[in-house]
């Protein structure tokens, strides 16, 4: 510190006390990133640059100098987010790319009828849940932005964004509360948004009624749809549900947390976090053909049965497909 | 003959601001600032001065005195000195004295009133961004935003009561000013940011500039109703702590409640940081629809919510970790990659 008051910057004398951040020396910073940058250089030009070509392959400055301006926009805060916390950049070099090998390789997700997810504007892409944990979503929104190049705008549960740190990840991901105002307000900006109406009762249901879809809500998605004029993009998945068979649920424990449920598995709880990886199966994502709403006047979301009966559509799209899935599967794990 | 306003809070830095904006107005005859206190130092040319404490009904003689037709209604604030009892007495009472007393004069053509977007509340079970008609799921408990609700109410009631005055509410989003005084800046001259752990929320702020606009406008002729104003885009807190140089601290938000209340405890500014309300925001954030504001009412804010906040951070004491700092770590480094780039044999030679 007090070295750091030396008078090797003059400016730094005519700073008054007052103005003076008294919990450190006037600019110590410039002269560390000076030390630094000469250590690194020296090492660059020596040993360790024709070492990291070795490594890392070629171009590897390059990435190293976007990975730099990348932590650059990060510590200054130096990035945009939209009105919903949605981060495109954090997203796309971050979450996206650490799920990608789960999506690629764990998976190794099939995903069909890509084509019929619009180039531009709002579509509101309805799916299967399954799995006790949401992987499906997350795998649907890598598949929705490798094959299709949009990001997917989910609408999750109001337990996402009560519990801390969950809430901030999924915000900044995209994500946002299940609720009419946002669907509608999402749409209309034309963006693809995700929607899994069967909620806990289908990600949380038995292994013994997989692949059975359960209600679908009170086919609000439908209603948020009609007012904005979008298609509706049945989507189903097959292979979540194998990845943590419920076989049981701890009921007392899951309502002393406050949780819709706690599974057990034949893995979990026996073997502890080993318990918690999913089981290697092999997926398939079906997108199917978009079922248009825009042949309807406005006022048709407030037709309780027209909204009952396009619902009850996407479903039976849905359940029909995940049949014709499932004979075409070989093996769970194929 | 020309307009005849009344602004109430003209103590405080809007209020003097707007009410200097107004007197210049072409077409505005005589303005009248209205404050408990002794006239301000700040008061701006060509306003007179009416010390009325709001709570009393003296101010029923203020308007009659001058034949008041607009009425700006400032003084639903959080600020005040005398503690919280006395400002939500000063907030609501006022304002049912002020609205009594506008109800019986037949002058009286239109009323603006300021309220503020914490009438939405902040949790986590509400949608993403607010409209103007929406109803929040939780309706704050307490605090300023308890106060704004109900000052909005008083003024549903008049309106109904009174359907020849022309009302304008204005919901404002966070003010961010030059040397801007409110408990959000107060938190922000912290030299270290306490944060919710685990929670970033979304901020929206307006400047000062154009919540003097947005003022004039709606006091003038603009279109009545209920209108959101805040910038364009939303920062989050993360990202104000990080353009401000201020690091954050993240603690478990219980962990958060301990610290607001020995905050409390202390002086300014810590104190007026850390109240109840603020801690929602700046645990759960708040984010409103603009589109009545730019539509209806007509007026687009100059200032985007990151330009308003850059325009408070270059006027504030810069914290302990400056942007310019970090970036020229980065930058230097950088810098040595493309130098070091040509160096290599593989690259000099021609493709």
């Amino acid at each position: 510190m007090t070295a750091a008051r030396e008078p090797a910057d003059p400016a730094a004398k005519v700073i008054p006390i007052e103005s003076a951040p008294s919990w450190s020396g006037p600019e110590p910073r410039p002269a560390l990133a000076d030390r630094l940058a000469d250590g690194v250089g020296a090492a660059l030009s020596g040993q360790l640059g024709a070492t990291a070509t070795k490594l890392l392959g070629k171009g590897w400055e390059q990435r190293a100098a976007s990975g730099l301006g990348f932590l650059r926009r990060r510590l200054t805060g130096d990035y945009e987010v939209d009105d919903f916390g949605f981060d495109r950049e954090l997203t796309e070099e971050v979450f996206l790319a650490l799920l990608r090998p789960l999506a690629e390789k764990y998976f190794r997700i099939e995903v069909r009828g890509t084509e019929h997810i619009p180039a531009e504007g709002g579509v509101l892409i309805v799916a299967n849940h399954s799995g006790t944990i949401p992987l499906d979503a997350l795998m649907t929104q890598v598949a929705v932005h490798d094959h299709a190049d949009r990001h997917l705008r989910m609408l999750a549960a109001d337990l996402v964004f009560v519990l801390p740190v969950v809430n901030e990840l999924a915000r900044k991901a995209g994500h946002t509360l299940a609720c009419n105002e946002d669907a509608q307000t999402l749409l209309e900006r034309g963006e693809v948004v995700g929607v899994w109406p069967e909620g806990f009762k289908g990600i949380g249901k038995p292994f013994a009624d997989r692949y059975k879809l359960q209600r679908f809500g009170r086919g609000g998605f439908v209603a948020s749809a009609l007012r904005a004029g979008v298609p509706i993009v049945p989507c189903s998945i097959v292979g979540a549900e194998e990845t943590y068979p419920m076989i049981g649920n701890f009921r007392t424990l899951a309502r002393l947390l406050g949780l819709p449920y706690v599974p057990i598995t034949p893995t979990f709880p026996w073997l502890g976090p080993l318990g918690a990886i999913p089981l290697p199966t092999k997926w398939t994502i079906q997108f199917g053909e978009p079922i248009p709403t825009d042949s309807y006047p406005k006022e048709a979301a407030d037709d309780p049965m027209l909204v009952f009966n396009l619902t009850d559509q996407v479903r039976e799209t849905i359940q029909h497909t995940l049949y014709k899935l499932l004979v075409q599967r070989r093996s769970v794990f194929g | 003959m020309g307009k005849v306003v009344l602004v109430t809070g003209v103590a405080h830095r809007l209020g003097a601001r707007f009410a200097g904006q107004i007197a210049e107005q072409p077409g505005v005859d005589v303005v009248v600032g209205v404050d408990a206190g002794p006239p301000p130092a700040a008061l701006p040319l060509g306003v007179r001065y009416a010390q009325v404490d709001l709570r009393r009904p003296a101010i029923a003689r203020v308007i009659a005195e001058y034949d008041v037709d607009t009425v700006v209604h400032l003084n639903v604030t959080s600020l005040g000195h005398g503690g919280r009892a006395l400002v939500k007495e000063t907030n609501v009472i006022g304002t049912m004295q002020l609205l009594g007393a506008c109800q019986k004069a037949p002058g009286v053509r239109r009323l603006v009133v300021k309220s503020t977007t914490a009438v939405y509340g902040s949790a986590p079970r509400d949608p993403a961004v607010f409209g103007e008609r929406m109803q929040p799921k939780a309706v704050p408990a307490g605090g300023f935003a308890r106060d704004a609700v109900e000052v909005e109410g008083y003024v549903r009631g008049f309106a109904r009561r009174r359907p020849d005055v022309a009302v304008t509410v204005l919901r404002f989003a966070n003010i961010l000013g030059r040397d801007g005084d409110t408990p959000l800046t107060a938190y922000f001259r912290l030299p270290l940011l306490p944060t919710a752990l685990g929670h970033d929320p979304r901020l929206q702020f307006v400047h000062e500039d154009d919540a003097v606009e947005v003022l004039r406008l709606a006091a003038l002729d603009a279109p009545t109703g209920t209108y959101n104003v805040a910038g364009d885009g939303v920062l989050l807190l993360s990202q104000c702590a990080r353009r401000l140089g201020r690091p954050t601290v993240p603690l478990l938000r219980p962990a958060l409640g301990v610290v607001a209340q020995l905050a409390r405890q202390l002086t300014a500014p810590a104190d007026r940081a850390f109240s109840q309300e603020q801690l929602q925001l700046l645990t759960h954030g708040r984010v409103v629809d603009t589109a009545q504001l730019r539509g209806t009412f007509g007026f687009t804010p100059r200032w985007t919510t990151p330009e308003a906040f850059a325009d408070f951070a270059a006027h504030v004491t810069p914290g302990p970790l400056p942007p310019a700092r970090l970036t020229a770590v980065t930058d230097r480094l950088t810098a040595l990659l493309a130098d070091h780039r040509p160096t290599d044999p593989e690259e000099l030679r021609p493709r």
